[in-house]
């Protein structure tokens, strides 16, 4: 009973934004950045609902979603680093500093520790270049990260 | 008179602390009461003097950085509000030498106004090219802008006003201005600057190109990793919204103009013109075959411009001011200034607009000042992934599209990342064979396929075994990448590759019994 409510609320969610943003020229990626808005992530319960509504083939829409690296097929951790992993940075050493965070939290590039606190994944440049290595928490941007502040990020995700 | 203080709100500076600095600046002002304003303006772009605090004062701005959240109570004791002496003090603004030797066109009000103020956009020059724009013919403006010499500033350095003529020129119920504002390329941050920092010059461009061309829509595709920009971009629309200088009747005109800010979603490859089309249009971003052209069939199979940003943000300046006076800056067929990019391994990394012309020593070793770490330059990186690495000997190469080109190399969306002598060239060369294949769209078989065997031929010529049979697998793959790829990702790949294992031979070599022995 309780996944079936759960698919249902899913559905007439979806529904709801498809019928809004659907007046839109080119509306796919408007309706999957907002179907992820509100879920964490692109349920799969969300999909014929927007091929549905698009007149669009399930295969698709999940051909669209599978494509880029922003929609997530699972909810992220509580909190969400994206570390750059471009030149731009590597040439500040960040590398080195990813390697050791990512040992610190004890996860590999795209996954989510198991007490669902922290996701890592990597980002292929912020813009923030000139203030290199560069990194993204929760939407917030960090620069010059140094292998101090990769610790204190490490136990401020955790704690 | 009430105090004005600028701290900047770009994203460059918050991540560097200007947020926190700004809050407790604001606490301290009411604090003490004294009759004081906080604007969040762009950055100027020197940012390794980020968080700059500027204060107007009567001989002109005084600046202070790079400006600490311990500092601020301090500067405000000291007279930071008169632009007193201090430790953290760097006089005027103007004077400061990174931005005096500069010629800023593009970014001239980049870090100087307050980035959501018409008013303030108005009385530096803004809506002047706009309000010119609409004076004259469609086939002027056109004409302006072609005598320009303005060349697409994404990387490809196609002639602006020739696109904008094919699409003048084609035929459509309607007609679109599409703003490639996908700027994926490590080491360029130009895009975001000017869009967070000055982006009404983005939607006057915008405007301007849709009055050319007979456009009345325009999108911004805007990379989902710049949450700043698309804030202050979707604020600037509704603005420009309210001041008409969007809408049914730009300025009162009988031209309309309406755009949308569209956010991507995380792939390189879109930033590839067709590819942004396939995206913007709610697909796979796969890059389409050329012809037909973006030009007659773009968005939604309808002509439409593709211009990246910087191209689109210079064009009011050429509107105002004319087509001669951009002109005259630059050398042979790179006409005007670009907005070079300093970023990596730099003691002064930042964004540094200049005509044309310009070495590239001159850039890292004097204005850069060298590396932030000290060491010695080993190679610099120009044009971001897709770009060569250039070692000292080629420092020469002046800043001009056909003089890269002549040393195999590009000038893209024209940003340099340097790298000291710890750099490890064949690990750079593994790195964009790597890159290409996470960013591929799998359209083409080169790219598609030859990323992923790059790499592994990268990892053999690690392991040392069959080396010069290894070297050459990896020139032929490029040969074939080069050659064989439908766009700029697979194509361009080998720039990177192949720059590093002409240069740099050493890196791709295993060290000499003798040497390893020691």
């Amino acid at each position: 009973m309780e996944s079936r409510s759960v698919e249902a609320e899913i559905a007439t969610a979806t529904a709801a934004i498809v019928a809004r943003l659907k007046p839109l020229e080119g509306p796919l990626l408007p309706i999957l950045h907002e179907v992820q808005e509100t879920f964490g992530h692109v349920p799969q319960q969300a999909l014929p609902v927007i091929a549905d509504g698009l007149n669009l083939s399930r295969a698709e829409v999940h051909g669209v979603v599978s494509f880029y690296h922003d929609y997530r097929d699972a909810p992220a951790g509580c909190h969400v680093i994206k570390v750059c992993r471009a030149e731009a940075c590597q040439s500040m050493g960040g590398d080195d500093l990813a390697d050791r965070l990512l040992g610190l939290l004890g996860l590999d590039w795209h996954a989510t520790s198991s007490d669902g606190s922290v996701t890592i994944e990597p980002v292929y440049c912020l813009g923030l270049c000139a203030c290199a290595p560069a990194a993204l928490v929760d939407g917030e941007v960090i620069g010059r990260l140094d292998s101090a502040g990769v610790d204190e990020l490490a136990k401020a995700v955790r704690a | 008179m009430t105090a004005r203080i600028y701290i900047p709100g770009d994203a460059g500076s918050v991540a560097l602390g200007a947020d926190k600095v700004a809050r407790r600046m604001a606490e301290a002002i009411a604090a003490l009461g004294v009759d004081a304003q906080i604007i969040r303006n762009g950055s100027r772009g020197l940012y390794w003097l980020e968080p700059m605090v500027e204060v107007e004062t009567e001989k002109g701005r005084v600046a202070y950085g790079p400006v600490k959240l311990s500092d601020v109570d301090k500067l405000l004791e000291s007279g930071l509000l008169d632009g007193a002496d201090h430790p953290l003090s760097l006089g005027l603004t103007e004077d400061i030498p990174f931005l005096k030797r500069q010629t800023r066109l593009t970014f001239a009000r980049c870090g100087i106004t307050d980035p959501l103020s018409v008013q303030d956009y108005r009385a530096h020059g803004g809506l002047a090219g706009l309000e010119n724009a609409l004076g004259v013919k469609p086939q002027d403006i056109v004409a302006q802008v072609t005598d320009s010499g303005l060349r697409g500033r994404g990387g490809a350095g196609f002639p602006t006003g020739i696109k904008w003529k094919t699409v003048l020129e084609a035929q459509g119920p309607q007609k679109y201005i599409v703003c490639n504002a996908d700027e994926g390329d490590s080491g360029t941050f130009a895009d975001r600057m000017i869009m967070e920092g000055d982006p009404f010059v983005v939607i006057e461009g915008m405007v301007i190109a849709g009055i050319a061309t007979g456009a009345t829509k325009g999108y911004v595709y805007l990379r989902s990793e710049y949450p700043h920009a698309i804030r202050v971009m979707n604020r600037a629309v509704e603005i420009a919204r309210e001041h008409n200088i969007l809408g049914a009747s730009v300025l009162g005109s009988d031209h309309a103009f309406d755009m949308e800010i569209r956010v991507g979603a995380g792939a390189y490859v879109c930033g590839e013109e067709t590819a942004l089309l396939e995206s913007l249009e709610g697909r796979r971003g796969v890059v389409r075959a050329k012809p037909p052209l973006p030009a007659h069939k773009g968005f939604l199979g309808r002509p439409t411009v593709v211009n990246n940003v910087i191209s689109l943000a210079s064009v009011p300046v050429i509107m105002e001011k004319g087509a001669e006076f951009y002109r005259d800056f630059g050398m042979g067929r790179s006409r005007g200034t670009i907005p070079v990019q300093i970023a990596g391994n730099v003691k002064h990394g930042g964004l540094f607009e200049a005509a044309f012309g310009m070495t590239l020593g001159e850039l890292v070793d004097d204005i850069a000042g060298g590396t932030a770490s000290g060491r010695p330059v080993k190679a610099v990186q120009v044009g971001g992934p897709l770009g060569a690495y250039f070692p000292r000997e080629l420092f020469d190469t002046p800043f001009d599209y056909e003089a890269f080109a002549g040393k195999d190399g590009l000038i893209g969306h024209a940003g340099i990342v340097v790298f000291d002598d710890t750099a490890d060239m064949l690990k750079q060369a593994r790195f964009a064979f790597e890159f290409c294949a996470v960013e591929s769209c799998g359209k083409c078989t080169p790219c598609r396929i030859g990323s992923t065997r790059g790499v592994e031929v990268a990892d053999n010529i690690r392991a040392g075994t069959d080396t010069e049979n290894q070297i050459n697998l990896m020139t032929d793959l490029c040969n074939t990448m080069k050659f064989g790829s439908l766009c700029a990702l697979g194509g361009f790949t080998p720039y990177p590759v192949m720059s590093a294992l002409t240069h740099f031979p050493e890196d791709f070599r295993p060290a000499p019994m003798s040497q390893a022995a020691e």
